[in-house]
Protein backbone atom coordinates (compact mmCIF):
# COMPACT_ATOMS: atom_id res chain seq x y z
CA UNK A 1 0.00 0.00 0.00
CA UNK A 2 0.86 3.28 -0.97
CA UNK A 3 0.11 6.00 1.39
CA UNK A 4 0.37 10.03 0.58
CA UNK A 5 -0.32 12.46 3.80
CA UNK A 6 -0.26 16.06 2.72
CA UNK A 7 2.19 16.58 0.55
CA UNK A 8 2.59 20.22 -0.99
CA UNK A 9 4.54 21.17 -3.78
CA UNK A 10 5.20 24.38 -5.52
CA UNK A 11 7.64 25.54 -8.38
CA UNK A 12 8.56 29.22 -7.13
CA UNK A 13 5.03 31.12 -6.70
CA UNK A 14 3.09 28.02 -8.39
CA UNK A 15 1.71 26.23 -6.01
CA UNK A 16 0.86 22.65 -7.55
CA UNK A 17 -0.05 20.25 -4.96
CA UNK A 18 -2.26 21.44 -1.88
CA UNK A 19 -2.42 19.30 1.33
CA UNK A 20 -2.97 16.30 -0.74
CA UNK A 21 -3.43 12.92 0.38
CA UNK A 22 -4.52 9.77 -0.85
CA UNK A 23 -4.14 5.50 -0.19
CA UNK A 24 -3.54 3.64 -2.91
CA UNK A 25 -4.14 -0.08 -1.79
CA UNK A 26 -2.26 -3.11 -2.69
CA UNK A 27 -4.04 -5.56 -5.52
CA UNK A 28 -6.21 -2.96 -6.79
CA UNK A 29 -6.01 -0.78 -10.16
CA UNK A 30 -5.57 2.99 -8.41
CA UNK A 31 -6.40 5.34 -11.12
CA UNK A 32 -5.67 9.20 -10.79
CA UNK A 33 -8.07 11.39 -13.22
CA UNK A 34 -8.38 14.94 -13.84
CA UNK A 35 -7.94 17.35 -16.72
CA UNK A 36 -4.66 18.79 -17.54
CA UNK A 37 -2.08 21.30 -15.65
CA UNK A 38 -4.34 19.71 -12.00
CA UNK A 39 -1.05 18.09 -11.19
CA UNK A 40 -1.53 14.28 -11.63
CA UNK A 41 2.07 13.95 -13.20
CA UNK A 42 3.68 16.48 -10.71
CA UNK A 43 1.85 14.17 -7.94
CA UNK A 44 2.91 11.04 -9.48
CA UNK A 45 6.79 12.27 -10.09
CA UNK A 46 6.71 13.26 -6.16
CA UNK A 47 5.18 10.04 -5.30
CA UNK A 48 8.31 7.91 -6.83
CA UNK A 49 10.85 10.90 -5.98
CA UNK A 50 11.82 12.40 -9.05
CA UNK A 51 10.44 15.70 -7.45
CA UNK A 52 11.11 16.55 -3.94
CA UNK A 53 7.75 17.21 -1.87
CA UNK A 54 7.93 20.48 0.06
CA UNK A 55 6.61 18.80 2.89
CA UNK A 56 4.49 15.88 3.63
CA UNK A 57 4.57 12.36 3.79
CA UNK A 58 4.85 9.09 0.99
CA UNK A 59 4.97 5.95 3.14
CA UNK A 60 5.52 2.70 0.83
CA UNK A 61 3.90 -0.14 2.98
CA UNK A 62 4.54 2.03 6.08
CA UNK A 63 8.27 3.25 5.11
CA UNK A 64 8.60 6.76 4.69
CA UNK A 65 9.91 7.51 1.41
CA UNK A 66 10.36 11.40 2.14
CA UNK A 67 12.41 11.21 5.01
CA UNK A 68 14.79 8.60 3.40
CA UNK A 69 18.97 9.36 2.02
CA UNK A 70 20.20 8.58 -1.53
CA UNK A 71 20.85 4.55 -0.70
CA UNK A 72 17.59 3.97 0.95
CA UNK A 73 15.76 5.40 -1.78
CA UNK A 74 17.48 3.34 -4.08
CA UNK A 75 16.16 0.19 -2.12
CA UNK A 76 13.12 1.24 -2.85
CA UNK A 77 12.98 2.16 -6.11
CA UNK A 78 14.27 -1.12 -6.70
CA UNK A 79 10.74 -2.25 -5.72
CA UNK A 80 8.89 0.10 -8.38
CA UNK A 81 8.13 -0.03 -11.91
CA UNK A 82 7.47 2.51 -13.96
CA UNK A 83 5.67 2.46 -17.85
CA UNK A 84 6.32 6.43 -18.58
CA UNK A 85 4.08 8.08 -20.96
CA UNK A 86 6.50 8.22 -23.87
CA UNK A 87 7.75 4.54 -23.10
CA UNK A 88 11.16 5.94 -22.40
CA UNK A 89 12.85 2.45 -23.68
CA UNK A 90 16.45 2.82 -23.77
CA UNK A 91 16.60 3.39 -27.67
CA UNK A 92 20.35 1.91 -28.30
CA UNK A 93 19.17 -0.85 -26.70
CA UNK A 94 16.98 -3.78 -28.04
CA UNK A 95 13.84 -5.16 -26.81
CA UNK A 96 15.80 -8.02 -24.82
CA UNK A 97 18.42 -5.65 -23.52
CA UNK A 98 15.56 -3.45 -22.68
CA UNK A 99 14.34 -5.99 -20.54
CA UNK A 100 17.42 -7.49 -19.66
CA UNK A 101 18.45 -4.24 -18.42
CA UNK A 102 17.38 -3.97 -14.27
CA UNK A 103 18.09 -7.77 -13.96
CA UNK A 104 22.41 -7.11 -14.94
CA UNK A 105 22.13 -4.15 -12.99
CA UNK A 106 20.86 -5.44 -9.57
CA UNK A 107 20.87 -9.09 -9.87
CA UNK A 108 23.76 -12.39 -9.53
CA UNK A 109 21.37 -13.27 -12.30
CA UNK A 110 23.22 -15.33 -15.08
CA UNK A 111 22.60 -14.83 -18.49
CA UNK A 112 20.75 -17.86 -19.21
CA UNK A 113 18.36 -17.11 -16.44
CA UNK A 114 18.19 -13.01 -17.80
CA UNK A 115 17.20 -15.12 -20.76
CA UNK A 116 14.82 -17.24 -19.51
CA UNK A 117 13.40 -13.94 -17.23
CA UNK A 118 13.02 -11.67 -20.56
CA UNK A 119 11.06 -14.32 -22.55
CA UNK A 120 8.79 -14.42 -19.93
CA UNK A 121 7.93 -11.30 -19.30
CA UNK A 122 7.93 -10.65 -23.58
CA UNK A 123 5.81 -13.56 -23.69
CA UNK A 124 3.56 -12.10 -20.55
CA UNK A 125 2.83 -8.97 -22.80
CA UNK A 126 2.22 -10.95 -25.86
CA UNK A 127 5.57 -10.38 -27.76
CA UNK A 128 7.33 -13.43 -27.84
CA UNK A 129 9.84 -13.77 -30.44
CA UNK A 130 10.94 -9.98 -30.85
CA UNK A 131 13.55 -10.03 -28.66
CA UNK A 132 16.14 -8.72 -31.21
CA UNK A 133 14.16 -5.52 -32.46
CA UNK A 134 14.98 -1.71 -31.48
CA UNK A 135 12.68 0.04 -30.02
CA UNK A 136 12.36 1.69 -33.79
CA UNK A 137 11.34 -0.69 -34.91
CA UNK A 138 8.11 -1.16 -32.80
CA UNK A 139 4.89 0.55 -33.15
CA UNK A 140 3.28 2.85 -30.20
CA UNK A 141 1.38 -0.32 -28.71
CA UNK A 142 4.56 -2.48 -28.84
CA UNK A 143 6.63 0.20 -27.66
CA UNK A 144 4.25 0.56 -24.48
CA UNK A 145 4.06 -3.10 -24.26
CA UNK A 146 7.97 -3.75 -23.76
CA UNK A 147 7.98 -1.11 -21.04
CA UNK A 148 5.38 -2.88 -19.12
CA UNK A 149 8.15 -5.61 -19.34
CA UNK A 150 11.06 -4.20 -18.26
CA UNK A 151 8.49 -2.48 -15.62
CA UNK A 152 8.19 -5.97 -13.98
CA UNK A 153 11.17 -7.46 -15.01
CA UNK A 154 11.99 -7.08 -11.01
CA UNK A 155 8.94 -8.58 -9.95
CA UNK A 156 8.21 -4.97 -8.50
CA UNK A 157 5.72 -4.42 -5.25
CA UNK A 158 4.76 -0.74 -7.12
CA UNK A 159 3.76 -0.43 -10.39
CA UNK A 160 3.12 3.43 -11.63
CA UNK A 161 1.72 4.14 -15.46
CA UNK A 162 1.66 7.60 -16.44
CA UNK A 163 -0.81 8.10 -19.14
CA UNK A 164 -0.60 4.47 -20.55
CA UNK A 165 -3.15 4.66 -23.05
CA UNK A 166 -2.00 7.97 -24.99
CA UNK A 167 -1.52 8.16 -28.31
CA UNK A 168 -2.82 4.67 -28.87
CA UNK A 169 -6.26 3.72 -30.84
CA UNK A 170 -9.05 2.04 -29.03
CA UNK A 171 -8.28 -1.69 -29.33
CA UNK A 172 -4.76 -1.26 -28.40
CA UNK A 173 -5.71 0.78 -25.55
CA UNK A 174 -7.96 -1.74 -24.10
CA UNK A 175 -5.14 -4.14 -24.24
CA UNK A 176 -2.79 -2.16 -22.63
CA UNK A 177 -5.05 -1.51 -19.75
CA UNK A 178 -6.10 -5.37 -19.65
CA UNK A 179 -2.61 -5.83 -19.38
CA UNK A 180 -1.89 -3.46 -16.34
CA UNK A 181 -5.16 -4.96 -14.83
CA UNK A 182 -4.09 -8.96 -15.18
CA UNK A 183 -0.76 -8.27 -13.96
CA UNK A 184 -2.15 -5.91 -11.01
CA UNK A 185 -4.00 -8.85 -9.58
CA UNK A 186 -1.57 -11.60 -10.38
CA UNK A 187 1.42 -10.26 -8.62
CA UNK A 188 -0.83 -8.23 -6.11
CA UNK A 189 0.63 -5.01 -7.29
CA UNK A 190 0.24 -1.64 -5.94
CA UNK A 191 -0.58 0.14 -9.49
CA UNK A 192 -1.01 3.99 -10.33
CA UNK A 193 -2.25 4.88 -13.37
CA UNK A 194 -2.55 7.95 -14.51
CA UNK A 195 -4.93 8.89 -17.07
CA UNK A 196 -7.67 10.76 -19.15
CA UNK A 197 -9.36 8.24 -21.15
CA UNK A 198 -12.86 7.58 -18.86
CA UNK A 199 -12.80 4.02 -20.85
CA UNK A 200 -9.69 3.26 -18.77
CA UNK A 201 -11.62 4.34 -15.95
CA UNK A 202 -15.26 2.12 -16.46
CA UNK A 203 -12.37 -1.03 -17.66
CA UNK A 204 -9.87 -1.05 -15.19
CA UNK A 205 -10.43 1.46 -12.33
CA UNK A 206 -11.07 -0.26 -8.85
CA UNK A 207 -10.05 2.71 -7.00
CA UNK A 208 -10.43 6.49 -8.75
CA UNK A 209 -8.62 9.56 -7.17
CA UNK A 210 -10.15 12.65 -9.06
CA UNK A 211 -7.85 15.53 -8.49
CA UNK A 212 -8.67 19.32 -9.14
CA UNK A 213 -6.50 22.45 -8.64
CA UNK A 214 -3.55 20.19 -6.58
CA UNK A 215 -6.14 18.73 -3.83
CA UNK A 216 -7.78 15.32 -3.70
CA UNK A 217 -11.39 16.79 -4.93
CA UNK A 218 -12.95 12.95 -4.71
CA UNK A 219 -12.30 9.75 -4.35
CA UNK A 220 -14.57 6.19 -4.74
CA UNK A 221 -14.73 3.38 -7.18
CA UNK A 222 -16.15 3.44 -10.68
CA UNK A 223 -19.87 3.09 -9.70
CA UNK A 224 -20.16 5.47 -8.11
CA UNK A 225 -17.93 8.15 -10.10
CA UNK A 226 -20.74 7.63 -12.53
CA UNK A 227 -23.53 8.33 -10.01
CA UNK A 228 -21.81 11.62 -8.20
CA UNK A 229 -23.12 14.98 -8.45
CA UNK A 230 -19.85 16.65 -7.79
CA UNK A 231 -20.08 19.31 -10.73
CA UNK A 232 -16.08 19.27 -11.04
CA UNK A 233 -16.64 15.33 -12.23
CA UNK A 234 -19.72 15.73 -14.30
CA UNK A 235 -17.90 17.97 -16.28
CA UNK A 236 -15.15 15.91 -16.37
CA UNK A 237 -16.61 12.44 -17.03
CA UNK A 238 -19.43 13.73 -19.42
CA UNK A 239 -17.22 16.35 -21.02
CA UNK A 240 -17.48 14.40 -24.70
CA UNK A 241 -20.82 14.58 -26.80
CA UNK A 242 -20.41 10.57 -27.15
CA UNK A 243 -20.67 10.48 -22.90
CA UNK A 244 -23.37 12.76 -22.73
CA UNK A 245 -25.48 10.94 -25.07
CA UNK A 246 -24.74 7.74 -23.18
CA UNK A 247 -25.58 9.27 -20.07
CA UNK A 248 -28.84 10.51 -21.88
CA UNK A 249 -29.75 7.16 -23.30
CA UNK A 250 -28.92 5.39 -19.97
CA UNK A 251 -31.09 8.29 -18.30
CA UNK B 1 24.29 34.74 -10.36
CA UNK B 2 22.85 32.39 -12.73
CA UNK B 3 26.32 31.34 -13.47
CA UNK B 4 27.03 31.03 -9.89
CA UNK B 5 24.75 28.24 -9.70
CA UNK B 6 25.69 26.36 -12.77
CA UNK B 7 29.14 26.48 -11.88
CA UNK B 8 27.95 24.71 -8.24
CA UNK B 9 25.67 22.43 -10.07
CA UNK B 10 28.33 21.25 -12.43
CA UNK B 11 30.54 20.79 -9.52
CA UNK B 12 27.48 18.99 -7.41
CA UNK B 13 26.86 16.59 -10.56
CA UNK B 14 31.03 15.41 -10.30
CA UNK B 15 29.84 14.30 -6.59
CA UNK B 16 27.57 11.68 -8.36
CA UNK B 17 29.52 11.28 -11.42
CA UNK B 18 32.78 9.70 -9.21
CA UNK B 19 30.23 7.91 -6.93
CA UNK B 20 30.77 3.83 -6.52
CA UNK B 21 29.49 2.52 -9.82
CA UNK B 22 26.25 0.10 -8.95
CA UNK B 23 27.76 -2.81 -11.46
CA UNK B 24 31.25 -2.69 -12.53
CA UNK B 25 30.94 -5.36 -15.85
CA UNK B 26 28.05 -3.10 -17.07
CA UNK B 27 30.54 0.18 -16.83
CA UNK B 28 33.06 -1.74 -18.38
CA UNK B 29 31.37 -2.82 -21.15
CA UNK B 30 29.65 0.81 -21.21
CA UNK B 31 33.24 2.06 -21.76
CA UNK B 32 34.49 0.19 -24.32
CA UNK B 33 31.59 1.33 -26.34
CA UNK B 34 32.29 4.92 -25.45
CA UNK B 35 36.13 4.42 -26.86
CA UNK B 36 34.36 3.67 -30.04
CA UNK B 37 32.11 6.53 -30.00
CA UNK B 38 33.94 9.38 -29.23
CA UNK B 39 37.51 7.85 -29.36
CA UNK B 40 37.55 5.72 -32.76
CA UNK B 41 35.51 7.30 -34.95
CA UNK B 42 37.24 10.91 -34.20
CA UNK B 43 40.61 8.99 -36.08
CA UNK B 44 39.26 10.34 -39.50
CA UNK B 45 38.78 14.13 -38.78
CA UNK B 46 42.24 14.67 -36.09
CA UNK B 47 44.07 12.50 -38.99
CA UNK B 48 42.82 14.71 -41.99
CA UNK B 49 43.23 18.07 -39.98
CA UNK B 50 46.06 17.33 -38.83
CA UNK B 51 48.38 16.55 -42.06
CA UNK B 52 46.87 20.12 -43.00
CA UNK B 53 47.70 21.87 -39.71
CA UNK B 54 51.11 20.66 -40.16
CA UNK B 55 51.31 21.50 -44.07
CA UNK B 56 49.99 24.71 -43.09
CA UNK B 57 52.43 25.58 -39.72
CA UNK B 58 55.47 24.49 -42.15
CA UNK B 59 54.37 26.59 -44.96
CA UNK B 60 53.74 29.79 -43.10
CA UNK B 61 57.02 28.83 -41.36
CA UNK B 62 58.79 29.11 -44.42
CA UNK B 63 57.13 31.68 -46.44
CA UNK B 64 58.18 34.06 -43.09
CA UNK B 65 61.74 33.24 -43.29
CA UNK B 66 63.39 36.25 -44.93
CA UNK B 67 66.51 36.05 -43.21
CA UNK B 68 69.44 33.88 -44.76
CA UNK B 69 71.01 34.04 -41.20
CA UNK B 70 68.01 31.70 -40.14
CA UNK B 71 68.72 27.79 -40.97
CA UNK B 72 66.29 25.91 -42.81
CA UNK B 73 66.00 23.41 -39.91
CA UNK B 74 64.29 26.06 -38.59
CA UNK B 75 61.13 25.59 -40.74
CA UNK B 76 60.99 21.89 -39.05
CA UNK B 77 62.17 22.83 -35.18
CA UNK B 78 58.34 25.34 -35.64
CA UNK B 79 56.36 22.84 -37.12
CA UNK B 80 57.54 20.70 -34.20
CA UNK B 81 57.00 23.01 -31.35
CA UNK B 82 54.28 24.61 -32.60
CA UNK B 83 52.63 21.17 -33.09
CA UNK B 84 53.72 19.48 -29.88
CA UNK B 85 52.74 22.52 -27.69
CA UNK B 86 49.90 23.74 -29.15
CA UNK B 87 48.14 23.09 -32.33
CA UNK B 88 47.85 18.86 -32.25
CA UNK B 89 46.77 19.37 -27.87
CA UNK B 90 44.68 22.78 -28.04
CA UNK B 91 43.22 22.95 -31.47
CA UNK B 92 42.66 19.36 -31.87
CA UNK B 93 40.64 19.46 -28.43
CA UNK B 94 38.80 22.31 -29.76
CA UNK B 95 37.70 20.24 -32.52
CA UNK B 96 37.01 17.48 -30.09
CA UNK B 97 34.96 19.86 -28.47
CA UNK B 98 32.65 20.40 -31.43
CA UNK B 99 32.23 16.83 -32.94
CA UNK B 100 32.17 14.53 -28.82
CA UNK B 101 30.65 17.72 -27.26
CA UNK B 102 27.67 17.82 -29.44
CA UNK B 103 27.32 14.58 -29.33
CA UNK B 104 27.59 14.13 -25.75
CA UNK B 105 25.19 16.75 -25.36
CA UNK B 106 22.38 15.57 -27.68
CA UNK B 107 22.50 11.69 -26.79
CA UNK B 108 22.29 12.42 -22.98
CA UNK B 109 19.15 15.61 -23.56
CA UNK B 110 17.73 13.29 -25.67
CA UNK B 111 17.66 10.83 -23.05
CA UNK B 112 16.12 13.86 -20.78
CA UNK B 113 13.47 14.62 -22.59
CA UNK B 114 11.66 11.47 -23.61
CA UNK B 115 12.36 10.18 -19.82
CA UNK B 116 15.21 7.69 -20.38
CA UNK B 117 16.85 9.51 -17.37
CA UNK B 118 14.16 9.79 -15.26
CA UNK B 119 13.78 5.60 -16.16
CA UNK B 120 16.86 5.11 -14.84
CA UNK B 121 16.64 6.98 -11.94
CA UNK B 122 13.26 4.65 -11.29
CA UNK B 123 14.99 1.78 -11.41
CA UNK B 124 17.19 2.71 -8.96
CA UNK B 125 20.46 3.62 -11.13
CA UNK B 126 22.65 6.80 -10.54
CA UNK B 127 22.15 7.85 -14.21
CA UNK B 128 24.85 10.62 -13.79
CA UNK B 129 27.02 7.66 -12.78
CA UNK B 130 25.98 5.42 -15.27
CA UNK B 131 25.84 7.50 -17.81
CA UNK B 132 28.63 10.10 -17.70
CA UNK B 133 31.23 8.08 -16.01
CA UNK B 134 31.71 5.89 -19.15
CA UNK B 135 32.38 9.10 -21.27
CA UNK B 136 34.71 10.63 -19.14
CA UNK B 137 36.93 7.36 -18.88
CA UNK B 138 36.98 6.66 -22.27
CA UNK B 139 37.55 10.24 -23.68
CA UNK B 140 40.84 10.88 -20.28
CA UNK B 141 42.12 7.52 -21.74
CA UNK B 142 41.80 7.72 -25.57
CA UNK B 143 42.26 11.59 -26.28
CA UNK B 144 45.70 11.03 -25.76
CA UNK B 145 46.25 9.06 -28.24
CA UNK B 146 44.29 10.79 -30.93
CA UNK B 147 46.84 13.62 -30.16
CA UNK B 148 49.34 11.53 -30.00
CA UNK B 149 48.54 10.33 -33.66
CA UNK B 150 47.73 13.99 -34.72
CA UNK B 151 51.53 15.16 -33.59
CA UNK B 152 52.67 12.49 -35.72
CA UNK B 153 50.62 12.99 -38.72
CA UNK B 154 50.81 16.96 -38.46
CA UNK B 155 55.18 16.70 -38.58
CA UNK B 156 54.07 13.87 -41.65
CA UNK B 157 51.81 16.83 -43.16
CA UNK B 158 54.47 19.74 -42.74
CA UNK B 159 57.29 17.22 -43.77
CA UNK B 160 55.61 16.34 -47.32
CA UNK B 161 54.74 20.07 -47.62
CA UNK B 162 58.36 21.34 -47.42
CA UNK B 163 59.73 18.82 -49.38
CA UNK B 164 57.91 18.57 -52.01
CA UNK B 165 57.90 22.57 -52.47
CA UNK B 166 61.63 22.36 -52.17
CA UNK B 167 61.32 24.85 -49.28
CA UNK B 168 63.82 22.57 -47.27
CA UNK B 169 65.33 19.40 -47.70
CA UNK B 170 64.28 16.01 -46.20
CA UNK B 171 67.44 16.30 -43.75
CA UNK B 172 67.32 19.53 -42.68
CA UNK B 173 63.43 19.33 -41.71
CA UNK B 174 64.26 15.88 -39.89
CA UNK B 175 66.91 17.76 -37.88
CA UNK B 176 64.73 20.79 -37.31
CA UNK B 177 62.23 18.44 -35.92
CA UNK B 178 64.70 16.58 -33.72
CA UNK B 179 66.77 20.04 -32.46
CA UNK B 180 66.54 20.68 -28.76
CA UNK B 181 63.88 18.27 -28.30
CA UNK B 182 62.90 17.97 -24.88
CA UNK B 183 60.42 14.83 -22.97
CA UNK B 184 58.89 17.65 -20.97
CA UNK B 185 57.28 18.98 -23.97
CA UNK B 186 55.12 15.65 -24.75
CA UNK B 187 54.43 15.65 -21.04
CA UNK B 188 52.86 18.70 -20.71
CA UNK B 189 50.65 18.08 -24.11
CA UNK B 190 49.32 15.17 -23.01
CA UNK B 191 48.37 16.59 -19.13
CA UNK B 192 46.54 19.12 -21.02
CA UNK B 193 44.76 16.37 -23.49
CA UNK B 194 43.66 14.74 -19.88
CA UNK B 195 42.45 17.81 -18.80
CA UNK B 196 40.48 19.37 -21.95
CA UNK B 197 39.11 15.32 -21.93
CA UNK B 198 37.55 15.85 -18.73
CA UNK B 199 36.45 19.42 -19.75
CA UNK B 200 34.68 18.11 -22.83
CA UNK B 201 32.93 15.19 -21.26
CA UNK B 202 31.96 16.58 -18.19
CA UNK B 203 30.52 20.22 -19.40
CA UNK B 204 28.71 18.42 -22.43
CA UNK B 205 27.16 15.82 -20.12
CA UNK B 206 26.24 18.42 -17.97
CA UNK B 207 24.31 20.65 -20.52
CA UNK B 208 22.75 17.48 -21.96
CA UNK B 209 22.00 16.31 -18.07
CA UNK B 210 20.10 19.12 -17.43
CA UNK B 211 18.06 19.65 -21.01
CA UNK B 212 14.36 21.27 -20.22
CA UNK B 213 11.74 20.85 -22.81
CA UNK B 214 11.77 19.09 -25.99
CA UNK B 215 13.72 18.94 -29.07
CA UNK B 216 14.15 22.59 -29.38
CA UNK B 217 16.31 22.67 -26.36
CA UNK B 218 18.34 20.03 -26.88
CA UNK B 219 19.85 22.15 -29.57
CA UNK B 220 20.22 24.45 -27.82
CA UNK B 221 21.78 22.70 -25.54
CA UNK B 222 24.37 20.78 -27.36
CA UNK B 223 25.27 24.45 -29.10
CA UNK B 224 26.02 25.85 -25.20
CA UNK B 225 27.59 22.71 -24.78
CA UNK B 226 30.40 23.06 -27.85
CA UNK B 227 30.68 26.96 -26.26
CA UNK B 228 31.40 26.23 -23.11
CA UNK B 229 33.85 23.61 -23.45
CA UNK B 230 35.62 25.90 -26.34
CA UNK B 231 35.73 28.92 -23.45
CA UNK B 232 36.82 26.40 -20.53
CA UNK B 233 39.42 24.60 -22.79
CA UNK B 234 40.78 27.73 -23.47
CA UNK B 235 41.02 29.06 -19.85
CA UNK B 236 42.39 25.50 -18.85
CA UNK B 237 44.78 25.76 -21.29
CA UNK B 238 46.28 29.28 -20.18
CA UNK B 239 46.08 28.20 -16.88
CA UNK B 240 48.01 25.11 -17.42
CA UNK B 241 50.87 26.72 -19.85
CA UNK B 242 51.31 29.47 -16.57
CA UNK B 243 51.94 26.55 -14.49
CA UNK B 244 53.62 24.08 -16.38
CA UNK B 245 56.02 25.91 -18.66
CA UNK B 246 56.57 29.30 -16.85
Amino acid sequence: MIEVKNINKSFGKNHVLHDFSAQFEAGQVNLIIGQSGQGKSVLTKCIVGLLEVDNGNVLYDGRDFSQMDRKERKEIRKEIGMLFQGSALFDSMTVEENIMFPLKMFTKMSKAEMQERADFCLERVNLSGRNKLLPAECSGGMQKRVAIARAISMNPKYLFCDEPNSGLDPSTSILIDNLIKEITYEYNMTTVVITHDMNSVIEIGDHIVFIHTGRNWWQGTKEEIIKTDNKEIIDFVYASKFMKNLKGKLG
Amino acid sequence: MNYIVSIGKYFGMLRYVFSRPERFKVYHTRTFSEIETIGINSLAIVAILSVFMGAVISLQTASNMDSPLLPKYTIGYITRSSTILEFSPTIISLILAGKVGSNIASEVGTMRVTEQIDALEIMGVNSLSYLVLPKVIAAVFFFPFLIIISMGLSLVGGYLAVTTTNLASHEEFVYGIRAFFKMGDIVYALVKTVCFAFIITTVSSFFGYYTKGGALDVGKSSTQAVVWSSICILLANFVLTQLLLL
